[in-house]
């Protein structure tokens, strides 16, 4: 069958923020959907409220709606464009859920919208726990049994049916939210109710557990034709209990013999048919006891997934480009490999190399949550290794997990060297009974400390298998300490070194990088590099090729291993090599990924060869067809520097894939790789306190009084010179990470202590604190001679917040000309003062009309993909013109494009998923991504961005309100705001007679402490319908912890600062006055000359 | 657990090329064609598939020996390949049905184990340079010695290797396995005539899951030498015959050629893999040797009749050539999508109809289980 015809417009729904449970797989999915599409001649129209992603770029789609992915819009969306079909299966499960609200609204049938790809009874079939059991048991397959419960008392009743410990798992929710594993009656309370809240549909299944069970998953792709095949397998590290998000997942299945793998394919085809997934791709999970092999079938997903992204880039498969092709009416075998060039899509990819995935977890950002795993999943990243043994593959991506490790220990890191102590028999067994982050570290100790096999098998339910590979790691590891006496020689004439080319050999072919065998024989790393390539031993690199190299394989996407004969064909033709980002993680997303695979594109246009190095499975950047040649390698200096060696690229991009490669860029620097744009010494001169405020006194600029501190009691001494409150902060990292606002001598040590631990080694950052400021982030272009803005954000949120989790809005409405005018100045003096080549980002402060330098960072900021969005200038694109070498001038940008209309960036937090977190904001970034809203004026933008960032702001009602006694001056214009627009307003004792003092009319509301009823109340009630709460530095916890928890549960939108409830009244003026209406990118572009197109 | 002893050794093929590795199964030195195969799963089963009798078999998949080895999973009494060559060879099996290590597995059945060499490098040169012969030794390091033996080394072209596997005693399938046939082969060999379809199964190597499958769909089956005339089987009036997979060159089975041809209309009659070249020649037909074969779990077959595509088993080296049939006799059925080979036919007229490919599977895909259930019906529209 070929391409429908009678379907010309296509509508996609993307998956909005990213958030814990949904990341950027489905930007590579959707971006793949709508390149497919456009391909085949259709016309794409596109919904996403996410502007850090390459879909909702104006050329991947042909309408572009940067809009909140919800239903009302989405109709309203439909309505105008009047699409002839919805594919509703590439945006994750909130495009899922979308579209079933959609269509449940009667909108596709009113306007005659077709669902292709899966029907709403599929999705259903999959999504309804109990019709999904019906279907199951149908084909004559197991589920763990189960009831349903719709309140407590229900929960109760099926609990003591089943018997604990139980697994409690709401329907209709993403990732397992509110779910997890119960034990006892107690639990059962808690969790069920939390369950019961986090769902959709106010249900939960309470299920018998399988914890320890092994879990696998295969991913499955249909065509019309009824055509089912198995993409790959995969096969989870740690058993049932923990979340396959949360666990190491390995491709393709290690043990499973073939007759108890077709018995799973067999199983996944027949689910296929049997939930009547029309095309494209879904995932069934499966459990198997491993005493006796027996198989029940956990879950199903009708579209694609967080897996399908591994499995597409593990198998080379591109699962979301064919189930789009699929979804139009092509079958399997109309559909070419891309891969081979001379088979087709109908076959199941063969792999001959071992794929381990492990997730990248944050809980160092979220201190009050125990870092545990369970059926909700907490990892907000992830980094894919590939390797010929699964040892090699699980050291590289340990090393590629960006947490200072560089394999399985051995490198002089980690609990035992941090200690200095050898963990108790008794803390191994707690750590690897209840799954942790750390839990695949303490498999090492365990083993050290000579707890066999067998014993942590029963203690882990980890299969032995990976154990054995884990215990060979370790025995290598012991065989090798301390054999050498640091005396070698490395280089010279006649070197001499403790190991034979074969134990090197093997030792590296097992994945230990030369920082962990430096540290084993005690020598220093960049020793036993120069010994080991005098010796010619060296990474060769092998295609995955989907084949297995039955074939021929058209599409270089590369991984090292340790062997023979190396595959790379490296060619004569200009090369840039491009550094990604490894994991995503908290203060390092989507936004330098973005970046990345603009650098690819520029480098295309521009007919110089793009190499693309990542080791993020999520990612647009290690699509294969993104860039020239793909390597999927972790971002450490030995595997970068073997990249280089073999490539001898022109040049390497540091700056656009955040943290990461800056880190690298001093290292690759010094070995004599060309590092283009910005030298990396002026990367480190914005960073060193010393020469930055030389250079700002030098310009005549201004910062906020501040001084460094290696040491606590250092630290003291600075913050009482500039005056409490101070921020303190860790210098090289990024994210706010281990920054703090702090008001006295007693928080000051505590946070200098963690700042140190933060980045062992660099100065404590001490500034003088702003309060009540306003913050500004400018991203600003500069080829050296000229320097353009790119754009001016002004943060709605005051000073102290981390612009990362700050909103903000471009252009600035409440900044003076003349500070903007002082503003681009700054800008463009310390661009020309650094020299900056390429994207350079400054943060400043205003107070009281004067402007200081926050920080400046002379590379690619998380801000960048929202400028473009809202200017249409394509600031990565051009920034790589200009490290190859052309001026502004010649690109034709030489004058800041200030758009007529306004857009407003949001931040999405993740506190849904960490139970005891308070959700104040502060200079910790805690968001795990971020909305756009855009809009005539700034109330229709930022009630956008609201209702993207999941924010249902009422247009009547009660709010409440609660600040503390600094935050009283600036509340008195919000109080004033709400009571204008009709709102009554509660208050706690001292806020409201504060506000009645000044007319205000508020009623008073008991605090938890005086009595019931109180505000806890009143919100369980719904009596509330906003919230108002503010508690920053002092530590005002208790109640405004309380209610703050309270609100985001019961799904209340909440506001934490004062300017933030200023902006949400203007936000709910626009809501009332006229309803929002929608507006495509390229429409919004119009109305703005932009430069370096085509 | 018990660590196996490695012994250093040499892969040498006979265009030159070799490769350093070394026996996890002991000394020894072994000859045969090399050839890959890629399926991920189903190590035992690719062991004891008599096909690759006098073939040195390397898996593309590098981990090898995961799941150990069992009573259960095999294809015929013994194992079949000359050799078994892996990229890291896995001491340590972990399933519930693991009864022991492959490594031991295999130097008990003394066949040699080889591991820690480049499988990639040795694929890619297979796939460019065809598949060849080749010498594995721990006796001899001189690689120009193992060439010149790798030379000496009969070609698989035109090598009739059906006759070595072929069963010594005919024997009927039971569900516990072979049970041998005393006395001639008539009539009185059926145990269960009245409730199942008899047939009779011509082995060129047979694979214990063909007979599985057929038992499953009601047929007892009686298995026959190779050589086994036409008369002999007719004196067995059973309803169907069977003409099974094997190893080696289907030109030379002159023998099983003739007798395809005679009973040709006499029952219906299915063939797979070698069983299929033999009756594409029987009809008239050409075969020739590929240059590396299709083996492995992946390979996409167009059911031309439904246009659906089905995964499917493959374990050949040699093919039948889709212009060298009669298109006024025999209606293509099947072609495989990735080089458009012949891997089905039916007779127009007869009863007649074959499969290059594997259904039954064992190890890969189950997608095409559904030609036994054309077999029994076949069978039974005869009755």
């Amino acid at each position: 069958m070929p391409k429908r015809t009678d379907i010309h417009k296509i509508m996609i729904i993307g998956a909005g923020p990213i958030i814990i449970g949904q990341a950027c797989e489905f930007d590579y999915s959707g971006t793949q959907a709508c390149k497919a599409l456009k391909e085949e001649g259709y016309n794409v129209i596109l919904v996403n409220s996410n502007p850090a992603t390459i879909m909702t770029d104006p050329e991947t789609a042909d309408s572009t709606y940067v809009e909140p992915v919800t239903p009302e819009v989405v109709a309203k969306i439909i309505e105008k464009e009047r699409p002839d079909a919805l594919l509703p299966t590439l945006g994750g499960q909130t495009g899922l859920n979308t579209a079933v609200k959609v269509a449940e609204m009667g909108v596709l049938e009113k306007f005659g919208v077709e669902l292709i790809g899966a029907s709403l009874e599929a999705i259903n079939k999959a999504e309804s726990r109990d019709q999904f059991r019906a279907a199951m048991e149908k084909i004559g397959l197991k589920l763990p049994q189960s009831g349903f419960a719709t309140t407590l008392d229900q929960a109760r009743i099926v609990a003591k049916e089943i018997g604990f410990p139980l697994i409690i798992r709401p329907s209709f929710t993403l990732g397992g939210t509110g779910g997890g594993v119960v034990y006892n009656p107690e639990e059962l309370e808690t969790v069920a109710k939390a369950g019961l809240d986090a769902s959709l549909i106010g249900q939960v299944m309470i299920e018998q557990s399988v914890l320890g069970w092994k879990e696998y998953e295969l991913e499955v792709m249909r065509d019309h034709n009824d055509n089912v095949v198995i993409i790959c397998s995969i096969e989870n590290l740690d058993p049932m209990g923990v979340h396959t998000g949360d666990s190491i997942t390995v491709a393709p299945a290690q043990t499973l013999s073939d007759v108890e793998y077709q018995v799973m394919r067999n199983a996944s085809l027949d689910i296929m048919r049997e939930i009547g997934v029309d095309t494209g791709g879904s995932n069934v999970q499966f459990a198997v006891n491993p005493e006796n092999g027996e198989m029940i079938v956990v879950e199903m997903n009708p579209r694609v997934s967080r897996s399908s992204a591994l499995a597409s880039k593990a198998t080379g498969f591109p699962i979301a480009k064919i189930a789009a092709k699929l979804a139009v009416g092509y079958t399997l075998d109309e559909i070419p490999n891309d891969i081979t060039g001379e088979t087709l899509a109908s076959f199941e990819p063969t792999l001959d190399y071992c794929v381990v995935k492990i997730p990248r977890w944050t809980f160092e950002k979220f201190p009050e949550t125990p870092d545990l795993l369970t059926t909700s999943m907490k990892s907000v990243g992830e980094t894919m290794a590939i390797g010929r043994t699964f040892k090699e593959a699980l050291q590289k991506g340990l090393r590629g997990l960006e947490v200072g490790r560089h394999g399985l220990g051995a490198d002089g890191k980690g609990r035992q060297e941090e200690d200095g102590a050898f963990p108790s028999q008794e803390e191994i067994e707690r750590k690897l009974s209840i799954p942790n982050s750390q839990r695949i570290f303490y498999l090492r100790y365990a083993l050290q400390a000579g707890m066999g096999i067998d014993a942590i098998c029963r203690v882990t339910g980890i299969d032995p298998w990976f154990l054995y590979q884990i215990q060979q790691i370790v025995d290598l590891e012991q065989t090798l300490r301390g054999r050498g006496d640091g005396r070698c020689i490395c280089d010279g004439e006649k070197p001499q070194f403790p190991l034979t080319d074969e134990e090197l050999r093997l030792a590296k072919s097992w994945g230990f990088s030369d920082v962990q065998l430096a540290h084993l024989l005690g020598m220093d790393a960049d020793g036993v590099t120069a010994y080991r390539k005098q010796r010619g031993i060296r990474p060769v690199y092998k295609l995955v090729d989907t084949c297995a190299a039955e074939f021929r394989a058209a599409t270089p996407y590369y991984y090292s291993t340790y062997e023979e004969e190396c595959e790379a064909r490296v060619s004569n033709r200009k090369k840039v090599m491009i550094l990604g980002g490894g994991p995503n993680r908290i203060g390092q997303g989507i936004e330098f990924d973005y970046c990345c695979v603009h650098a690819s594109f520029a480098l295309r246009q521009q007919g110089v060869e793009s190499i693309m190095v990542n080791s993020n499975p999520e990612t647009v950047s290690t699509d294969y067809d993104t860039s020239d040649k793909l390597y999927f390698e972790p971002l450490t200096k030995e595997d970068v520097l073997h990249i280089v060696e073999k490539e001898k690229p022109y040049g390497v991009i540091v700056q656009f894939g955040g943290q990461t490669p800056l880190n690298l860029a001093t290292p690759l620097a010094k070995a004599g790789v060309p590092i283009l744009g910005t030298d990396p010494k002026s990367i480190d001169r914005a960073e060193d306190r010393e020469q930055f405020q030389a250079m700002l006194n030098k310009l005549g600029l201004v910062q906020p009084a501040n001084g460094i501190a290696m040491a606590v009691g250092e630290a003291s001494r600075v913050a009482l010179e500039i005056g409490y409150p101070v921020i303190v902060r860790p210098s090289f990292v990024l994210g706010g990470r281990a920054m703090a606002i702090v008001y006295n001598q007693k928080e000051l040590e505590n946070f200098t202590r963690l700042a140190i631990l933060a980045s062992p080694g660099n100065p404590v950052l001490i500034d003088k604190f702003l309060e009540n400021a306003m913050e500004v982030d400018v991203d600003a272009i500069s080829d050296g001679e000229t320097t353009v803005i790119g754009g001016i954000m002004q943060h709605i949120e005051a000073a102290g917040v981390h612009s990362g989790d700050s909103a903000c809005v471009l252009p600035p409405i409440k900044i003076k000309p003349a500070l903007i005018a002082e503003i681009a100045a700054a800008t463009k003096a310390m661009a020309a003062e650094l020299n900056v080549i390429g994207l350079m980002n400054v943060q400043y402060a205003i107070k009281e009309d004067s402007l200081f330098v926050i920080e400046v960072n002379p590379r690619a900021s998380r801000t960048i993909p929202f400028v473009s969005k809202a200017t249409g200038v394509p600031l990565a694109k051009l920034a790589t013109r200009i490290m190859l070498g052309q001026t502004l001038k010649e690109l034709g940008f030489t004058r800041e494009i200030v758009p007529p209309h306004l857009s407003v960036k949001e931040a999405v937090l993740p506190f849904d998923r960490f139970p005891d977190v308070d959700t104040l904001l502060g200079p910790e970034m805690k968001s795990t991504g971020e909305v756009m809203g855009m809009g005539l004026d700034f109330g229709s933008a930022y009630a956008k961005a609201q209702l993207g960032a999941g924010q249902k702001l009422p247009v009547e009602g009660t709010v409440f309100i609660s600040v503390m006694d600094s935050d009283k001056a600036t509340i008195m214009p919000v109080a004033r705001d709400f009571n204008a627009l009709g709102f009554s307003i509660l208050a706690t004792s001292g806020t409201c007679a504060y506000l009645r003092e000044r007319g205000i009319d508020a009623r008073r509301i008991n605090k938890l402490s005086e009595g019931r009823p109180h505000v806890e109340d009143a919100i369980k009630n719904g009596e509330i319908n906003l919230v108002v709460n503010t508690a920053l530095g002092g530590g005002a916890r208790g109640d405004g912890y309380v209610i703050r928890r309270a609100a985001l549960k019961y799904s209340i939108p909440y506001v934490t600062t004062t300017s933030g409830g200023l902006a949400v009244c203007k936000a709910i003026t626009a809501l009332k006055s006229n309803e929002l209406t929608v507006q495509s990118l390229q429409a919004y572009h119009h109305c703005v000359i932009s430069p370096g197109k085509g | 657990m018990s660590q196996p002893t490695y012994t250093k050794a040499l892969l040498a093929l006979e265009d030159g090329r070799t490769f350093a590795c070394r026996t996890f199964t002991g000394p020894g030195e072994v000859g045969g064609e090399v050839v890959f195969n890629t399926s991920m799963s189903g190590y035992q089963e690719v062991l004891t598939d008599p096909s690759y009798s006098g073939q040195m078999v390397t898996m593309t998949y590098p981990l090898i020996g995961n799941y150990g080895v069992n009573l259960a999973d095999i294809e015929s009494d013994r194992v079949q390949v000359a050799a078994f060559i892996v990229r890291e060879y896995q001491p340590f099996p972990s399933n519930f049905r693991s009864m022991g290590s492959l490594g031991e597995y295999l130097q008990a059945a003394h066949i040699v184990g080889v591991d820690s060499l480049d499988t990639r490098a040795l694929t890619r040169h297979i796939r460019n340079a065809g598949a060849m012969r080749a010498i594995i030794s721990t006796r001899e390091s001189d690689p120009e010695i193992l060439i010149q033996k790798a030379r000496s080394l009969p070609a698989m072209a035109g090598l009739d290797l059906a006759r070595t596997v072929t069963a010594g005693q005919p024997y009927l399938w039971t569900n516990t396995g072979p049970m041998p046939i005393e006395g001639r082969l008539n009539e009185s060999v059926w145990m269960e005539r009245d409730a199942k379809s008899s047939v009779v199964a011509l082995d060129f190597g047979i694979k214990y899951n063909i007979l599985r499958c057929l038992a499953d769909r009601g047929c007892e089956v009686a298995v026959v030498p190779a050589f086994t005339d036409p008369d002999t089987i007719k004196a067995m009036a059973p309803s169907g015959i069977f003409l099974s997979n094997g190893p080696g060159d289907p030109e030379p089975v002159t023998y099983g050629i003739d007798t395809a041809r005679a009973l040709m209309g006499y029952r219906p009659m299915f063939g797979i893999c070698l069983g299929h070249q033999i009756l594409g020649l029987a009809l008239g037909g050409k075969t020739y040797k590929m240059k590396f074969g299709h083996r492995g779990a992946n390979q996409p077959v167009k059911h031309l009749v439904t246009g659906k595509v089905e995964i499917t088993s493959q374990n050949h080296g040699f093919a039948v050539d889709v212009n060298s049939m009669d298109p006024r006799q025999v209606e293509i059925t099947h072609i495989n999508l990735n080089d458009d080979t012949l891997e089905g036919f039916r007779h127009k007229e007869l009863p007649v109809f074959a499969v290059q490919y594997h259904p039954e599977a064992s190890p890969g895909p189950h997608d095409a289980r559904y030609l036994f259930d054309t077999f029994k019906r076949l069978i039974n529209e005869a009755q």
